[in-house]
């Protein structure tokens, strides 16, 4: 799995230059890759987040219209279990990257990291990949932050 | 081989004279025709992908299909003409629009060629036009979606056969009209006055070059004959359109025999680019004519159908030097151009020889006017004036030919149920391999453009018979898998087929799956009634019609309980899917509802309308499994009697209770 997973996310960077329309060829090359590089900005691990207080107002309110966009009907702003955990204190037990990698790159940490596979053993359902680039989950741990009472 | 030949003509013939059309079973598991490698060379690995798209016409089911190729799975089934059970097309009001039509509501039409877009004849991977041939018009699919994207109606055409082949850069998609008819706007005539009143319309739809967005150019309002099919020119031939007719005769009544009487029927060679200079003279003249134009649009998710009222028409007797008539033998269906635009294969269904033409002597005796005679008032060009020279002896019942792009054609033959292939310049046969049975069209990859893949061709037949395991009396379709990339056709596979293919065309993977879609953004989303997250989930009455707003993500709907609707309305249910993941749609179904289901793609919005007939508590449900806990996503609607007073109330993860029963808890 560890292995396929890897593959996946290196083939696409191997083929980027592969041309498809202009090539022309007795046999056309077909790559699966292709498929795995399209806008969806998935697949690709955070290694560091850095979070800074005090709180930037303008990311709390991105955060906010993506979490009622596309978190709210799994997760509460408390500690109640909806199918996903509750928000509350989330930032207290996760660190940024973790968050990060687990709202950006679903898949690879459910793959590898055992506390996501501890997630999904309760849950039962695996958390969606909501297309969200790094920068917007930036603004989602903001806004999750001023959930837990940071000023 | 030229005895096996022999063998299948006088085969063919005997079963046509004995019991009917169809020829008589044939074993082919250890014959010579079949490669040797055939299982190597058609096994596609367990998670690898085919090598080519196969667009595949669906006939008389009104779709297309996808299948990949050399494996020969279908791999899709994209909603045109017809309703589509599979995911709402045509049931949901998003796209009921789409198969609007002049006459109305259209639920089901007969669709045939496929065309794929071509910049400088050659494939560009953007689109697939295919023709609705019973009630006339030509939609365009886009090959980022595998949606219907287009329909545009085609006005005063009955039959729309001769379509929606493109020109070199896909400016043009044409619509030759198979049946002439009387213009639409005086159409009370005698069935009998046809030479008078009939025209054989041959619209030339624009195709924009950014968006695709299709409309109706101008129609040549030519003689009252039969258009069969059509190519455009390519390289020096670019200019050009060529258009296969029969019923010359203008028989309107038994034309298996009326209008089978001449020796040579026409192609008819039209300058489109001569068309277009005496439409900017202002030659053209508008008339009424009713027709639809349905475009959908993914950012609203929702399709519009527009009714135009007049078209632009081009009468060629005021357009001298546009049309000329080349005769061909006899009753030619096919009218294929070579990959260098250079010759004009015509494939008379009833002549014993298959003519090829010449462009450089088209032009030549177009400039000599070595004509002979006219038809309607316009020039016939002289038959031997024009002929490259005539494949003698090629087989039975020439249909439709194809190009492997190294100065061969092949040649589908239905009567003597075979592929032949033969060389352009030398007019010779040089291999033929037969079909099971009775082959109509055929495909080579990139076939019928500027430059072939080769590689292999695909034999659509007619005729199934004892192919596949018996279905009782309706069969699958069978088509077979050719290698053609050695001196000999080798046959390597048989698959089914959905629908009657008329035609195909495939296309390089490498062309299509990097712009294939995954998702819709729902930022992205303008439909009117989105759920933009679970917090704009609401119920609307408006009079009777309750406006459902509501949202799907693994595992439940929100609202999934709802009260206060009543005997009487209407219930719309606008169904945001929140999903953003690849591969993870929703469906929708309510109990008794009369209108089917949808499914929902990620990001999408999509509209159920029901109209309840019982009071009581309907279950509603996820149609398409999509977590652990798809099963229980699931919800309930309380209808109540039409005057009833209970309000509306809904939610997700709490009961609405209606101010009634909060009533009845406090006594």
């Amino acid at each position: 799995m560890k292995k396929n997973m890897l593959l996946l996310y290196v083939l696409p960077l191997l083929f980027l230059s592969c041309g498809g329309a202009e090539k022309r060829a007795e046999s056309p090359e077909t790559s699966d890759s292709v498929l795995l590089k399209q806008d969806e900005i998935h697949g690709k691990e955070i290694k560091d987040v850095a979070i800074n207080t005090p709180l930037d107002p303008k990311m709390v309110k991105q955060g906010l219209a993506i979490y009622d966009l596309k978190c709210l009907a799994c997760h509460k702003l408390t500690d109640e279990k909806l199918v996903g955990p509750g928000w509350k204190d989330v930032t207290k037990r996760r660190n940024p990257t973790w968050l990060t990698n687990m709202i950006t790159n679903v898949d690879m940490m459910l793959a590898e990291d055992a506390e996501a596979q501890k997630m999904l053993e309760q849950c039962l359902v695996r958390m969606p990949n909501q297309n969200i680039t790094g920068p917007e989950a930036r603004s989602l741990i903001e806004f999750m932050r001023q959930n837990d009472g940071v000023k | 081989m030229k005895n096996d030949f022999l063998k299948i003509s006088v085969l063919a013939f005997v079963v046509l004279g004995i019991v009917s059309c169809k020829p008589k079973s044939n074993k082919t598991a250890s014959s010579s025709f079949l490669a040797g490698d055939a299982a190597e060379k058609v096994y596609v690995k367990p998670g690898t992908h085919d090598e080519f798209y196969n667009i595949v016409s669906g006939g008389f089911n009104g779709q297309l299909s996808v299948v990949g190729l050399p494996s020969g799975r279908t791999l899709r089934v994209i909603p045109v003409f017809s309703q589509f059970a599979e995911n709402g097309w045509g049931y949901s009001e998003e796209t009921k629009p789409m198969l609007n039509t002049s006459h109305g509501f259209v639920p089901w039409d007969d669709s045939h060629h496929v065309a794929l877009s071509t910049t400088k004849s050659e494939h560009d991977g953007r689109w697939a036009f295919i023709n609705g041939n019973n009630t006339p018009r030509i939609a365009r699919v886009s090959l980022s979606t595998f949606r219907t994207e287009e329909i545009i109606e085609i006005p005063n055409s009955g039959g729309n056969h001769s379509s929606p082949f493109l020109t070199a850069n896909s400016e043009y998609a044409v619509a030759g009209t198979r049946f002439s008819v009387p213009p639409d706007n005086k159409a009370d005539v005698p069935i009998s006055s046809f030479k008078q009143n009939f025209k054989g319309y041959i619209s030339f739809i624009s195709i924009d070059k950014n968006t695709g967005r299709m409309g109706i150019k101008f129609q040549l309002k030519t003689p009252g004959v039969s258009f069969d099919l059509s190519r455009a020119g390519k390289g020096k031939s670019e200019g050009w359109f060529f258009f296969s007719t029969y019923n010359t005769e203008q028989a309107n009544t038994l034309l298996e025999v009326n209008a089978s009487q001449k020796d040579k029927d026409f192609i008819l060679a039209v300058n489109w680019k001569k068309a277009e200079e005496y439409l900017a003279q202002g030659k053209g003249k508008k008339e009424a004519a009713k027709f639809a134009h349905n475009v959908y649009s993914d950012e609203t998710h929702s399709a519009t159908s527009t009714i135009m009222n007049e078209v632009m028409t081009l009468d060629p007797k005021e357009c001298p030097d546009m049309l000329y008539f080349m005769p061909c033998p006899k009753s030619p269906h096919g009218c294929d151009v070579d990959p260098t635009g250079q010759y004009i294969v015509g494939s008379g269904k009833l002549a014993a020889v298959i003519p090829v033409f010449s462009f450089d002597k088209i032009e030549k005796a177009i400039v000599n006017k070595t004509f002979d005679g006219s038809f309607d008032g316009i020039p016939v060009l002289k038959y031997e004036s024009v002929l490259h020279g005539e494949v003698k002896k090629p087989g039975l019942g020439p249909l439709h030919t194809e190009f492997d792009g190294k100065g061969n054609a092949i040649t589908s033959f239905f009567v003597s149920s075979e592929l032949v292939k033969w060389n352009i310049e030398k007019l010779e046969v040089v291999d033929r391999v037969p079909t099971f049975y009775s082959v109509g069209h055929l495909s080579i990859p990139g076939g019928p453009t500027a430059k072939p893949w080769g590689k292999y061709v695909v034999a659509y037949n007619k005729i199934t018979k004892d192919r596949y395991l018996p279905t009782g009396p309706e069969l699958t379709q069978s088509a077979q898998l050719y290698d053609i990339s050695g001196e000999k056709m080798k046959l390597l596979l048989d698959f089914p087929t959905i629908g009657e293919p008329h035609y195909a065309e495939s296309i390089p993977a490498t062309l299509i799956e990097k712009n294939s879609k995954k998702i819709f953004k729902l930022e992205d989303n303008k439909h009117p009634y989105v759920s933009k997250g679970e917090k704009e989930t609401k119920v609307v009455r408006k009079g009777n019609e309750v406006h459902v707003y509501m949202t799907s993500i693994r595992s439940h709907f929100s609202p999934d309980n709802i009260e206060g609707v009543k005997l009487g309305d209407v219930v719309y249910f606008h169904l945001t899917n929140l999903e953003q993941d690849w591969d993870v749609p929703h469906g929708f179904a309510v109990r008794g509802n009369q209108n089917a289901e949808i499914l929902v793609m990620p990001g999408e919005t999509s509209t159920l309308k029901w109209t309840p007939t019982k009071v009581g508590v309907v279950p509603m449900y996820c149609t398409d499994f999509c977590s652990a806990l798809h099963q229980e996503m699931q919800g309930y609607i309380r209808v109540s009697p039409a005057g009833s007073s209970v309000p509306l109330s809904w939610g997700t993860g709490k009961t609405p209770q209606t101010q009634a029963d909060q009533k009845v808890a406090k006594k």
